[in-house]
């Protein structure tokens, strides 16, 4: 008993010798708890730049801004802007990502999965400004020049395609941007689902090959039950990055201000974060401490999408047997 | 050791009673009473005799490919309907693979292929033309672990095979279809009033029944079980071991399993499989009536086995 007795005092107990490895574990601790406190003091300091650096828009001297000088019909059209063309982006982006990534995980053979799944991934790697490029060098000119028409003449009947107001001709407009960032999230939404359907448990599409179902009918019965949490929570992750997305937007979008339902006309609501990267240069005053306010805005706005995101993956799924 | 004690010791007496009350047709009532578990060792007819009922599957000559490989071999059956039949053996002696070839589940694995003939009423499963999907609707399965939808309700699951064949059922059938299979899977009590719980919500046991409840709800032919009881505590296996007594009346059960007393407990008729090594393919090495297999088997591996030098 005599090693229980000193162990505790640091004695020179032979069988057990020194402590080990004290040291490292200390160090190791110390530099994984700054890198964790860094993101605290990174995410503190950005909020409180943007909340004090934007305050003056509100308390300041708002006769030296154009229109009314309130903040909110300024700041409105431009969240209204933002999360139209972000859920527009969204409704394209989620129903091919869905299907791509059930293609990848269940239809194609294997080499051609993993090819695909590259393929994909690729897609993210490609930088914004080089999406707004070809938006409006390639995809816009097409867009106006045949899917526009095509869209009235046809959809005519849903409220946000069939206005009186002319087709832009530049096909720089809410609908193409919508594309554009439907492109971008695609990735992201893509991964995430391919990944929850690539973990749906053998045993759940066992049970349900083993009723008589196709496949069609098992990815409905057993994959899509399953992965429904994983789906929602990336095309949140989709819709984080469709928010603040910047350059194409700035680069494709015609803008104008006030709240725009009709997608395909000259006249669009910008986003919040476009109106800043365009307005910014030009700016001085308390117009940048608005420009700024509108980024806090922004900042809300994707931190409540990504808390809703992180909830819904989090309470996803709790199956029996995972 | 006495090879038929774990049977005659460990089989409560329910098991008799349900076996002997639940034949009605002559010709299944000495079928499976004398092969039932404890009851006399005297054997009227001959159990491995072809029956001629409905539903009678014959393989012959089967090989089951695993792409190049060959993961059983040369295996010729006649699973006799109205009757349990049980196949047991070591692990990876392809008994799974056999009983997954059986409604063409192992097709699941990319590069499977058999050749060979399973027939059931004279039609081969692996025809031209046969569609796996319409042999899995007459051939139904139930698993190593219990595998309800977990997002579905009680009733849901029972109807989930139902609603695959059929666009709409009518609320009223739809109800009775439930009952008729929880009872049948002797569930129905348990579970009557909380149908619209998901089926997750139950204890292991309770989910394998749920399982056969939904594997029955569409009318098969033939239960196949793929040691439905392995992950089951003692308790829950007796009630399974129950209800398989009281289901072979209707359908055509095989059942795979590694305990050899569940084999001897519930089966008419045993088929072991066994391996020569890793990389051979499994085969079946002797197949019978059960008592004759636990008792005074032909082959010196099935002795082997059965009295637990290996496996």
């Amino acid at each position: 008993m005599t090693t229980l007795e000193s162990a505790p005092q640091q004695q020179d107990d032979s069988s057990f010798g020194e402590p080990v490895g004290k040291v490292g574990d200390k160090v190791f601790h110390g530099l994984s708890f700054g890198a964790a406190a860094l993101i605290l003091v990174v995410l503190a300091a950005v909020a409180l730049f943007l909340f004090a650096e934007g305050l003056p828009a509100f308390t300041g001297d708002t006769s030296e801004l154009d229109g009314d000088g309130s903040f909110l019909s300024y700041v409105g059209p431009l969240i209204f802007g933002t999360i139209y063309i972000a859920c527009i982006a969204l409704l394209l982006a989620t129903p091919v990502a869905i299907a791509v990534a059930l293609y990848i995980s269940h239809y194609a053979p294997r080499k051609l999965a993993q090819t695909l799944g590259y393929f994909i991934d690729l897609l993210a790697a490609i930088p914004s400004v080089v999406y707004g490029l070809w938006g409006i060098s390639v995809l816009a000119p097409i867009m106006s020049r045949s899917v526009f028409p095509w869209l009235r003449d046809n959809l005519g009947f849903i409220p946000i395609f069939g206005s009186d107001v002319a087709i832009a001709a530049s096909g720089r407009s809410t609908f193409t941007v919508g594309v554009v960032l439907a492109v971008m999230v695609l990735p992201i939404i893509t991964a995430i689902s391919r990944e929850v359907f690539l973990q749906t448990p053998r045993l759940h599409e066992e049970a349900s090959l083993a009723l008589g179902s196709t496949r069609w009918e098992m990815i409905r019965q057993a994959v899509l039950p399953y992965g429904r949490s994983g789906v929602i929570s990336g095309a949140m992750l989709g819709l984080g990055r469709a928010l603040g997305e910047t350059m194409a937007v700035a680069i494709i979008l015609s803008p104008a201000k006030g709240y725009f339902w009709d997608v395909l006309t000259t006249q669009n609501s910008n986003s919040i974060a476009a109106n800043i990267a365009l307005q910014f240069p030009e700016s001085s005053g308390l117009e940048v401490n608005r420009l700024i306010a509108t980024g806090l805005v922004l900042f809300l706005i994707t931190f409540g999408v990504n808390s809703i995101a992180r909830r819904v993956a989090n309470t996803g799924f709790s199956g029996a047997d995972g | 050791m006495n090879l038929s004690a774990p049977a005659n010791s460990r089989t409560p007496d329910t098991l008799n009673s349900h076996d002997l009350n639940e034949a009605s047709d002559p010709m299944t009532d000495s079928v499976s009473s004398d092969v039932a578990p404890s009851a006399s060792a005297e054997v009227a007819i001959d159990p491995n005799a072809p029956v001629d009922l409905p539903n009678r599957i014959d393989v012959s000559d089967l090989h089951i490919y695993y792409g190049a490989f060959k993961a059983v071999e040369g295996v010729s059956m006649t699973i006799n309907p109205q009757s349990i039949t049980a196949l047991i053996g070591p692990s990876g002696c392809g008994k799974s693979t056999f009983l997954r070839s059986l409604n063409r589940m192992h097709e699941v694995i990319s590069g499977a292929y058999v050749e060979g003939k399973v027939e059931i009423n004279g039609q081969n499963l692996y025809g031209p033309g046969i569609d796996p999907v319409a042999v899995r609707r007459k051939i139904g399965m139930v698993f190593q672990r219990p595998n309800p939808f977990p997002t579905m309700s009680i009733a849901d699951n029972v109807l989930a095979g139902k609603k695959l064949n059929s666009k709409r059922i009518p609320k009223r059938d739809a109800e009775d279809l439930v009952e008729k299979s929880l009872r049948g899977a002797n569930l129905w009590n348990e579970v009557k009033d909380r149908l619209d719980k998901p089926g997750s919500s139950l204890s292991g046991g309770q989910q394998q029944r749920l399982c056969i409840a939904r594997a029955i709800a569409v009318s098969p032919d033939v239960l196949l079980m793929d040691e439905p009881c392995s992950a089951l505590d003692p308790i829950s296996t007796l009630a399974i071991e129950e209800l398989m007594l009281d289901l072979k009346s209707d359908y055509n059960i095989v059942i795979v399993t590694h305990n050899m007393q569940q084999a001897a407990r519930v089966s008419d008729r045993t088929g072991f499989f066994n391996i020569e090594g890793t990389g051979k393919p499994g085969k079946l090495i002797e197949m019978d009536a059960t008592e004759k297999i636990f008792s005074n088997p032909a082959e010196q591996a099935t002795v082997d086995y059965v009295t637990g030098r290996f496996g």
